[in-house]
């Protein structure tokens, strides 16, 4: 018999995430997969999980859940208090929550996602090899709600990373390297400078499909539709109100707006964190 | 055609550090370029590639361990015509039903009762997917058959519907909004996306469709 996990708060929104699927783009599957990778990795090596255990992903407002057996479990990502039945525990460090008790993750104080690992990891049912929830298309297991129940894997032998681990702070300023292209001739010149001159900021429309921006529109040369044609992670598309958006793991796998640019994958854990209204710089790679 | 021109045709235009997107002139040539690539891959003579996805006319190869070697490779490739018979043939049966059957039969100049007919004579291929899990964008429509979106789009189409836009035909896998032109029905929508297969997906790019009435191919 292996634990479980009740959900007691479910949170804005917060889904199971792991690395995601690859491999079925071609039948419009996006990859989907935390958003923050580096963060899900870490709080798995701190408990001796594979590092691309199943985890939950919290949006802003945190959850919370109770197990109903004792299991270890760490709160990392987006910085937020963290407790065991109402009592302060550790942020970004393994947390014993005893068989009943309720671990809460609370609102963020900066960044957007937390990440919430147990050790086993979750062990919901996977879908073409991922257990990670897809927003776009509907693959996984849905968002929680409250009375969900999780089943967990088995807690690894493996010794968990020892020592202080090292949590990057959320962005205050995103800046998000890029290499031009595929479509970055069907621009201005004028709007590849402003692309990487001008000040956007983080639109609250942003989600897990894209991180949308305010800032100077960015100005076509070529007319006309794109035909539907693939995206990458990190497309930076430039829909018909010429602000960039840039794709996120539960994009779409075709689209039919021109990409002036591709960010680098690296670059966007950090873009996973930054809140609404941060000022984002795109530069040349 | 010489190999020099048909290698020219081939415009490979960079996305990001580990992708490359190959622009060609048509669906044509594009459903050409995705056949060898699914070929060679099959055969192990492609490197190793985490994504191929084609596009109307484009083929993305994500994933790519060298992508500007791989595009210097790519300007020596000769890419035959993919064999019309080539790839496996699905037959889908539908009800030539949809509520824009009046509205497409009179921009194709014909009686309402003569759509189904019409439209399951041609046989279509699958150009490539998206959208949603499971939708295909099948080709093989003639260009005087091609028809517009609706001006204004519907909030729900049902799943199974049998639609039409541009020069695509293609069958809802499930409940959306949508804006293309609504012709018939599938009765069962459901093998169009099916996860308890292996392969979960019935329209894959490249696979060829007859659409069969009830009856028989009308």
């Amino acid at each position: 018999m292996t634990a479980k996990l009740t959900v007691v708060r479910s949170g804005a929104l917060t889904t199971v995430q792991d690395s995601g699927r690859r491999g079925h783009a071609h039948l419009g599957v996006p990859r989907s997969g935390a958003l923050d990778a580096p963060a899900m990795r870490l709080a798995n090596r701190l408990l001796g999980n594979a590092p691309e255990a199943a985890v939950l992903e919290t949006t802003l407002t945190g959850c919370a859940v109770r197990p109903d057996r004792t299991v270890t479990v760490v709160v990392g990502g987006a910085p937020c208090p963290v407790t065991v039945d109402g009592r302060p525990a550790p942020w970004g460090a393994p947390v014993r929550v005893p068989a009943g008790a309720v671990l809460d993750a609370g609102g963020v104080t900066a960044g957007v996602r937390s990440y919430l690992a147990v050790a086993g990891g979750l062990a919901a049912e996977p879908v073409l090899g991922s257990r990670s929830t897809d927003l776009l298309s509907g693959l996984g297991p849905s968002p929680l709600c409250e009375g969900d129940v999780l089943p967990l894997g088995v807690p690894a032998r493996q010794a968990a990373l020892p020592g202080a681990a090292p949590w990057p702070a959320p962005p205050a300023e995103l800046v998000l390297p890029l290499r031009l292209g595929p479509r970055a001739d069907w621009f201005t010149p004028a709007a590849l400078r402003t692309l990487t001159s001008a000040t956007y900021r983080v639109s609250p429309h942003s989600n897990r499909i894209g991180l949308r921006t305010e800032g100077p529109p960015l100005m076509r040369g070529t007319p006309g539709e794109l035909p539907s044609e693939g995206m990458v992670l990190g497309a930076v598309q430039v829909p018909p109100d010429g602000r960039p958006v840039v794709f996120l793991h539960d994009h779409p796998t075709t689209g039919g707006y021109p990409v002036i640019g591709v960010v680098t994958e690296t670059a966007l854990a950090a873009a996973a964190q930054a809140a609404v209204g941060t000022p984002v710089r795109f530069t040349r790679e | 055609m010489t190999r020099t021109t048909e290698s020219r045709l081939l415009h490979v235009r960079p996305a990001g550090k580990h992708a490359l997107l190959i622009e060609l002139p048509d669906a044509e040539r594009t459903g050409d370029l995705l056949a060898e690539l699914l070929r060679r891959r099959a055969a192990g003579s492609l490197p190793p590639v985490e994504e191929i996805v084609p596009g109307a006319r484009t083929v993305l190869l994500d994933g790519v361990g060298d992508p500007a070697e791989l595009a210097r490779r790519l300007a020596d490739w000769d890419v035959p015509p993919r064999a019309e018979d080539d790839g496996a043939v699905v037959e889908i049966p539908v009800r030539y039903d949809g509520p824009d059957l009046a509205e497409v039969a009179a921009r194709w100049g014909i009686g309402a009762d003569e759509v189904a007919a019409r439209h399951s004579s041609y046989t279509y291929r699958v150009a490539f997917c998206g959208f949603a899990p499971g939708f295909g964008y099948l080709t093989g429509l003639p260009a005087e058959l091609h028809v517009p979106r609706r001006g204004t789009p519907r909030t729900r189409v049902p799943a199974g519907a049998l639609a039409l836009a541009g020069p695509y035909s293609a069958v809802y896998p499930r409940a959306t909004p949508g804006g293309w032109q609504l012709i018939g029905t599938m009765p069962d929508p459901a093998p169009l996306w099916d996860l308890t297969r292996d392969r979960p997906a019935l329209l894959t790019p490249g696979t060829r469709v007859r659409f069969v009435t009830e009856g028989g191919t009308a």
